[in-house]
Order: structure tokens, then C-alpha cells, then sequence
């Protein structure tokens, strides 16, 4: 008995901390109906700072909190200025892709300051502990419990009282109404990223505190997390986002009780995945109300692509293929068939995110159920190689189809939510699920690419046989672009109300969609597993989601081209410049930045 | 009278309730094969949203929908758009990165058959790889459908045949009206909504759309309306229902409709006259 107490207090304590991250994006999401996935990074951000107050300027606690807290708020006053602002009448996807760059800049800054070892972080209060009841609580537990209860009475108070707190609200009630009552949607906007920024601060130093350690992965866990809370409670509900909070932690506590702590996670998303499918408004909001995203608008940049003609494209593939004939380096080659691998991916992506509009933020895991399949089959089935990486690409298509399915009905930023936690989910399944998978071992002695007997070893086979796949994919997704099923996609992306309208079911359309873009996912996954001959949960992760997500973005959302062309860039540059493994995450976010800010349609122009 | 008794288009007690405010109220509606009603009513009456109850797009608190016969209260717009139920949208909801001729073929997607097959579960995924293979039928469906936007398009003169391969974005706001009347012509609708048309339309553009309005009617199509233009709804209605707060207060043939003291009174608050000069300027 007194073990379910500690889990409920621990559970408690833990929904303290996310109710700090979560009552931030919900003060964003009411004021500016955007998602701010940053979030994670000031609450990073907040633990280095109250790092280096407490080990290297010795602050005392209730300084090391302010510092924490003016540091932290002064980064969001300047993610609303200088990352946001400009973006204010840009097109809806735009602050989204924006946060997600800024937040993948602000990790890797503090990752290139302070390396990506872990760090202790001393929690400053006596070590003792309390009984209660049939459990124990300590200081720090208190303390936390101190500051998260301390900053909703403050935010109360601010919100219900303070004039400022009043022109917040009206803002989040109706942007447009309160705008023409002379409310300075500027200063709200600013007011509502400080406040959101501190908070978040605040409680990454005390979650450092907790565990006495940081280290540059809370970032996308705390974003993570905070998403979940804020959705259970209703996203831009802000007691909500504290009842969601309190709620997730008191699940995942539980849930780790019964299950063991690998499965934290796994109970966060799928608590998720169930409340955006049976309550995509969240457990506080009647079902009813009209969901929260604007109904009008466009979703990507209009522009008129830039039109290639057939016989340069033809020029430029037989030129790539002829390559190898020429005296180029073993590095050129493995960094084109680096290129080609990514350019399938983002055939994927530029197909689900830009023809049909749902942006993947989890599009890695397509890589990753291909691979897992397409090794599985060839090492105990003994499948052919060919023959297993086309059923990695049909087993991405079917499961990664399934997977998504629930969010079909969801919109605008609620999928890359969701999708993102279905990427989640699928790595932690694959960790988990070890007597198919083989857990955190993985999967080693894949067998090399082979096609009808003949093993495909030397550097200039695996360019070719990469580079065809990657032709072949684009020839098909080029066909159907042009089918009725392309217009019918970029109709559901420019407007599913109307779409629906006339007739286009959006859970089969989108499934199409899926269908198609898994597969050739699945397929570079395969190939991955092949060439690395050794996979494991981690081998396809977020970052290679982001690296997609930039690379669509740079060529042109749903251009079929620009996918590719932007992974030639984005992969080959780097190389080019030399730049320093450490420093590319940092320039793929800053590209991101600049790219949404200036050429939101890309190199070659959406489609 | 015959036709009254078996009518196209039936509600009966539709209503639709947004928190405390009522927006469609008990509103009962029988629109026969062939009429031509128009829905008037002060902005915030209800008419919007006894569309999109009509078109699936929302769903009824009480009452009933029925549709030759059938009860439709419910049903997804994607299902009933392919019972023959088209709409256009009062803000213009084009495809706004689509060329006019996508946007139009759009329109047509319920009748697409051979590229579509009706076989349960795996119907789509022989619609995805009709989509990339494209046997015969299948191009030889398209670019029927093709000609057939093409003549939808000559309906409208030269305002958009030669913008067909345009992207919908860069038309007048004129014209994405007509994309969207041409978008749902090329449905072959039984049931054509038309929510105010000619909103934001000078006056000759007014008087085009007016006429291809008369002439969709003298083709037989039904057709029930919502405009504020009174001048164009006299012209054109067989009856005329006015909305006011939900409710549905009056009902008939337009000469009478109009000299309504409770119609004056929603309009205008109180019985001033002159109401129709008023509104027809507008």
C-alpha cells in the first residue's frame, strides 16, 4: 500500500512539472493558436542556466529560481520577436516549421556550449525525508509542489487582475475582436512568451534538480510531454493543462508501477492518442464546439513552381548515373548514396506533407518499420534481399497507414502532434517488443544488398542500385501527381471542408496517401538496414524526421523534384564546406529559420 | 400540387443550437422538383447553417432531412454529394493552388467511375493503382471530363476559359464565385445550394449571374438559394422563405414576402418603409 502512495505522490510531484511546461503552451496556443514546440528547449535552456548558477556562481535557491526565471523568459521575449512576429501574416504552416527550427537551434547551441554529456545539477536543499502517511516526500518534492501551485495563483491573479492579464484574455477569446478594442496584440504576444518562457525555465532546472542530472535529450521529452498534458486538458484550456498535467503524470507513475519505468513514455503517447481520437478537443471542451483551428486560410505558400523540362531532368538523372565511370572518390559516392536514401524519404514527406498537407513530424518511424521488417525477413526468413525490402516498404505502408489512421480527422497542428507521438511510440515499442525486435540490442549481421544471387558490395553497385529505387519512386509519385488522385490530395490540402463537399473522403485519400508514401519510406528504410548491416531503436530518429521536414521544405513542398534536389543539397553541402558533424543539426534548423522567413515555397516553388 | 406532396427536399423541426443561442429553430422547408426558393433573412439569421445542416456539413439537434424520399439527416457531405447535392460556400471556398480546370474536375469527382471501381476494401487501393497504370477507360474518363469543364467554363464567357490553367488563388474574387458555381455544376447536381453568389459583385456581374441562375432553372435543375440582393430574388424565386433569429417568419411567393410587416420589422427593426429600395440598392 504505502508503494502506491509514493507512486501517486511521485506522480503528482512529476504532473507539477509538466503542468509548468504545459499552462506555457497553453497560454501560446489560446493567444496565438500555435503549437510552440520550443517549448522544450527554454525548459533546456532554464536547466544549463540554473546549471551554471548553482555550480559555478553559487546562487542561492530563491536566486538561482529568479535568474532561472529572468533568463528563460528573456529567450522567449526574443523567439516572439525575432523567430514569430515577421511570420505574423504568413501562411498557417509557417510558425509552426518556425518553432520546430528554433527549437532544434536552441538545442544545439546549448549542445555545442556545454557538450552533450550529462551534468550533475545539486539540488541545494537538505537531503532528508518525511513521512506521510504510508509514503515519504522530501524538500525538493515540496518545492516543487511550492512553485507549481505558487505560479498558478500568480497567473490567476495576472489573468483575472492585472489589465494586461484582461487584454490576454480578450486575445485568446477573439484575436481579431480584441485587436479592434485597441489591444496590442503585440504586447499580449510578448507578455504570454515571456511568462510561457520562465515557467518553462524554471521547471527544467527543477526537473534537473530532481534527477540531479541534464543533459541535452529533456528537450524533445519535455516538449513531449507538455503537448500531451496540454492536449488532455484541451490545448489553450489553461486550468486544464494543469488537470492534464496532474492526470499524466499520475498515469505514467502507475503505468511504470506495473509495467516497469522503459514504458514511462509509451503510456504519455498513448494517453495522447486516444484523447486526440475520442476527444480531439480535449477531456474539458465539449465535443462540439468547432474545433479550434481556423477553417479558412492557406495552408501552404502559393506559388507558381518552377517548371523543369522533361529532357534536362533526363539529362541531369543520366549524368548522375554515369558517375561512377568517372574517377570520383569512394566518399563522393557514399555521400550521393546518402543523398538518394534521404531523397526517398522525402519523396515520402513532400507527398504526405506537402501534396495532401498532413506534416509528419514522425516520419522516421516509416524508416524504421521498414528497416526492422526488411532485416527480420532476409535474416530469419532467409528472404531474398530484394524481396525484403519491398515487403519493408509494404509493411511501412500497411502499419505506418494503420498507425495514422486515427488522425485522419485531425488538423492543421493537432497531426504533426499526433504524428509525432506515433513516431514515438513506434521506437519505444521497438525497444520494448524484444522478442521480435531484440530490444536495445538490435538487430546485427544483416546481410548485404543483393538482387538475384549476386551481392551488391562494390561502392559503385550500391550508387546504382539506390539511385534507380530513388528514380523508379519518383517516377511513380511523379505519375501520380498528375492522376486524378493528385488533384484530389492537393484539394484536401488547400481546403477539406470543401473538399469533403464534393464528394472526397478524406480517411481514403489520406490513407492513399499514406499507402504510397510509406512505401517508398519503407523502402529506404530497408535499403538503410542493409548497408548498415546493424539497426537498433535509435538508429531512426527525430532528427532524420527534421532533416526530411527541412529537405521538403527547401525543395518545395510537394515538389517532386525539389525532394530530390534538396536532399543533394542538404546532404552534399555539408561535405562540401566541411562542416563539422556536431554543427550540421545547428545549420539545418538555421536553414529551416531563414527558409519559412524568405522562401517559405522553397527552392523550386510548392506544387 | 402533386409535387408537394412528394418533394425533393424536406426538413422538418431542424435545429441547430450553438450554446444558449438557437441558430436554427423548428424550421420546416419543402422544396419541390424543379422550384426555386430563396432563403433571405438579416446577417446572423441561420441561413448559412441550415446549409451546412442540409449538406451534411454539420449535424441537426432535432428535426429531419429528407431527400427524394430518403432520410439523409446526418449522412457526411461526402455521401451526399454523391446523392447529387451540391453546394457552393457564402466566403468562397475554392482550391486555392489548384488551376481552375482541377478545381472544376474537382466538382466531378463523384461521377469518376472507371478509375473509381465500387469494390468493397480494396476499392481503393485498385483506385490508387488505376491511378498510376491508366488503362484506356480510365484517360478516356478523364479528358471526357475535361471537355465536359471546358463547356461547364463557356457557360461563364470569357471570364474563365482563358484563366483554365491558372491556379485558383490568382483570380478576381468574381471569379472564384464562378469557379465555385462551375465546381458544383460539373457534380451534375439534383440539388443545387447556392449561398448568396453574387456577394461582392458589381452590378453587371450581378446581372451575369442572375441570368445563368434563370437559365440553370429554365433547365429544370433545383435550386434553393440564399441572397440579399432582394432584386435578384424577386426575379427568380417561385417562393421566398424569410429567416430572422433562427426562425422561420415568413413564407410565400416574393410580391407577398416583401410587404410582410414582420419581414419590414427584421430588416429594419421597426415598420419603416422603403425596405425594398434599401436592399436592392445594397
Amino acid at each position: 500500500m504505502s508503494s502506491w502512495l509514493d507512486y501517486t505522490i511521485n506522480g503528482l510531484i512529476v504532473g507539477n512539472v509538466y503542468a509548468l511546461v504545459a499552462v506555457g503552451l497553453a497560454l501560446i496556443f489560446g493567444v496565438s493558436r500555435l503549437i510552440n514546440f520550443a517549448q522544450g528547449s527554454i525548459y533546456l535552456v532554464g536547466a544549463y542556466i540554473g546549471w551554471v548558477a548553482v555550480v559555478q556562481l553559487h546562487t542561492p535557491l530563491p536566486l538561482t529560481i529568479i535568474v532561472v526565471a529572468a533568463a528563460a523568459a528573456a529567450v522567449g521575449l526574443i523567439i516572439e520577436r525575432f523567430g514569430l512576429r515577421p511570420l505574423q501574416n504568413s501562411v498557417r504552416i509557417a510558425p509552426l516549421l518556425a518553432t520546430i527550427g528554433i527549437s532544434f537551434v536552441l538545442d544545439q547551441l546549448v549542445m555545442l556550449t556545454f557538450s552533450p554529456n550529462p551534468r550533475a545539477l545539486p539540488s541545494q536543499l537538505p537531503d532528508v525525508r518525511f513521512q506521510l502517511g504510508g509514503g515519504t516526500i522530501g524538500p525538493l518534492d515540496l518545492l516543487i509542489a511550492g512553485v507549481g501551485i505558487t505560479s498558478a495563483l500568480l497567473l490567476f491573479v495576472f489573468l483575472r487582475y492585472s489589465k494586461l492579464g484582461w487584454a490576454v484574455r480578450a486575445a485568446s477569446q477573439d484575436r481579431d475582436a480584441a485587436m479592434q478594442m485597441g489591444v496590442d496584440v503585440n504586447r499580449v504576444n510578448q507578455a504570454v512568451f515571456g511568462i510561457a518562457a520562465a515557467l518553462g525555465g524554471v521547471s527544467g532546472m527543477l526537473v534537473g534538480m530532481y534527477y540531479n542530472q541534464i543533459d541535452t535529450a529533456m528537450s524533445l521529452q519535455a516538449t513531449l510531454k507538455g503537448v500531451v498534458a496540454e492536449v488532455v486538458g484541451g490545448a489553450g484550456n489553461v486550468p486544464g493543462a494543469v488537470i492534464g498535467s496532474l492526470l499524466l503524470g499520475l498515469v505514467e507513475s502507475y503505468g511504470v508501477a506495473v509495467f516497469g519505468t522503459s514504458y514511462r513514455n509509451l503510456f504519455a503517447f498513448l494517453l495522447l492518442v486516444v484523447v486526440l481520437v475520442l476527444r480531439p478537443n480535449g477531456l474539458f471542451v465539449s465535443a462540439r464546439q468547432a474545433p479550434p483551428e481556423p477553417l479558412t486560410g492557406t495552408f501552404i505558400a502559393p506559388s507558381r513552381p518552377v517548371r523543369i523540362p522533361r529532357w534536362a531532368l533526363a539529362v541531369a538523372a543520366a549524368g548522375f548515373a554515369v558517375l561512377p565511370f568517372f574517377p570520383v572518390s569512394f566518399y563522393v559516392l557514399q555521400t550521393l548514396i546518402n543523398a538518394w536514401l534521404l531523397g526517398m524519404l522525402a519523396l515520402s514527406l513532400t507527398l504526405v506533407a506537402g501534396t495532401i498537407g498532413q506534416v509528419s513530424l514522425g516520419h522516421a518511424a516509416l524508416l524504421a518499420i521498414g528497416a526492422y521488417t526488411s532485416a527480420l525477413l532476409s535474416l530469419t526468413s532467409a528472404v531474398p534481399v530484394g524481396l525484403a525490402i519491398i515487403g519493408g516498404g509494404l509493411m511501412s505502408a500497411a502499419l505506418g497507414t494503420l498507425l495514422i489512421s486515427p488522425s485522419f480527422r485531425l488538423r492543421g497542428h493537432y497531426v504533426s502532434i499526433a504524428t509525432l507521438a506515433i513516431g514515438e511510440i513506434v521506437s519505444l515499442v521497438i525497444l520494448n517488443w524484444e522478442s521480435v525486435t531484440r530490444g536495445p540490442i538490435g538487430i546485427s549481421g544483416i546481410p548485404p544488398l543483393s538482387l538475384f544471387g549476386y551481392d551488391l558490395i562494390s561502392p559503385s553497385s550500391v550508387y546504382w542500385f539506390s539511385l534507380a529505387v530513388m528514380l523508379v519512386l519518383a517516377l511513380l509519385q511523379g505519375r501520380l501527381l498528375t492522376s486524378h488522385l493528385g488533384r484530389s490530395f492537393r484539394a484536401i490540402r488547400d481546403d477539406d471542408i470543401a473538399a469533403r463537399a464534393y464528394g472526397l473522403s478524406l480517411n481514403r485519400y489520406k490513407s492513399l496517401a499514406f499507402i504510397f508514401g510509406g512505401f517508398a519510406a519503407g523502402v529506404s528504410g530497408g535499403i538503410a538496414a542493409h548497408l548498415y548491416s546493424y539497426i537498433n531503436h535509435e538508429t531512426f530518429n527525430t532528427q532524420q524526421s527534421i532533416l526530411a521536414l527541412t529537405v521538403v521544405i527547401l525543395g518545395g513542398l510537394g515538389n517532386v523534384v525539389g525532394a530530390i534536389v534538396g536532399s543533394v543539397a542538404l546532404v552534399g553541402l555539408p561535405e562540401v564546406f566541411r562542416i563539422a558533424a556536431e554543427y550540421r543539426i545547428l545549420i539545418y534548423g538555421i536553414v529551416l529559420l531563414l527558409l519559412v522567413r524568405f522562401r517559405p515555397q522553397g527552392l523550386l516553388g510548392t506544387i | 400540387m402533386a409535387e408537394r406532396h412528394n418533394p425533393m427536399l424536406s426538413l422538418r423541426g431542424l435545429t441547430r443550437r450553438f450554446g444558449g443561442l438557437t441558430a436554427v429553430d423548428a424550421i420546416d422547408l419543402d422544396l419541390a422538383k424543379g422550384e426555386l426558393i430563396s432563403i433571405i433573412g438579416p446577417n446572423g439569421a441561420g441561413k448559412t447553417t441550415l446549409f451546412n445542416l442540409v449538406t451534411g456539413l454539420d449535424r441537426p439537434d432535432a428535426g429531419t432531412v429528407s431527400f427524394e424520399g430518403q432520410d439523409i439527416t446526418g449522412l457526411s457531405p461526402e455521401r451526399l454529394a454523391a446523392e447529387g447535392i451540391a453546394r457552393t460556400f457564402q466566403l468562397g471556398r475554392v482550391f486555392g493552388n489548384l488551376s481552375v480546370m482541377d478545381n472544376v474536375l474537382i466538382g466531378a469527382h463523384t461521377r469518376l467511375r472507371a478509375v473509381r471501381p465500387a469494390v468493397p476494401v480494396i476499392g481503393p487501393l485498385l483506385e490508387l493503382g488505376l491511378a498510376l497504370l491508366r488503362p484506356a477507360r480510365v484517360k478516356d474518363e478523364e479528358e471526357r471530363l475535361r471537355e465536359e469543364v471546358k463547356a461547364i467554363l463557356a457557360r461563364f464567357g470569357e471570364r474563365l476559359l482563358p484563366r483554365i490553367d491558372q491556379p485558383a488563388y490568382s483570380l478576381s474574387y468574381a471569379n472564384r464565385r464562378r469557379v465555385e458555381i462551375a465546381r458544383a455544376l460539373a457534380l451534375r447536381p439534383r440539388l443545387l445550394l447556392l449561398d448568396e453568389p453574387t456577394a461582392g459583385m458589381n452590378p453587371t456581374e450581378t446581372a451575369e449571374m442572375q441570368a445563368l441562375v434563370a437559365e440553370l432553372k429554365a433547365e429544370g435543375l433545383t435550386i434553393l438559394l440564399i441572397e440579399h440582393k432582394l432584386e435578384m430574388v424577386m426575379r427568380l424565386s417561385d417562393r421566398v422563405i424569410v429567416m430572422d433569429e433562427g426562425k422561420k417568419i415568413a413564407e410565400g411567393p416574393g410580391e407577398q414576402v416583401r410587404t410582410d410587416p414582420k419581414v419590414i420589422e427584421a430588416y429594419l427593426g421597426h415598420g419603416l418603409s422603403g425596405v425594398t429600395e434599401q436592399e436592392s440598392a445594397a
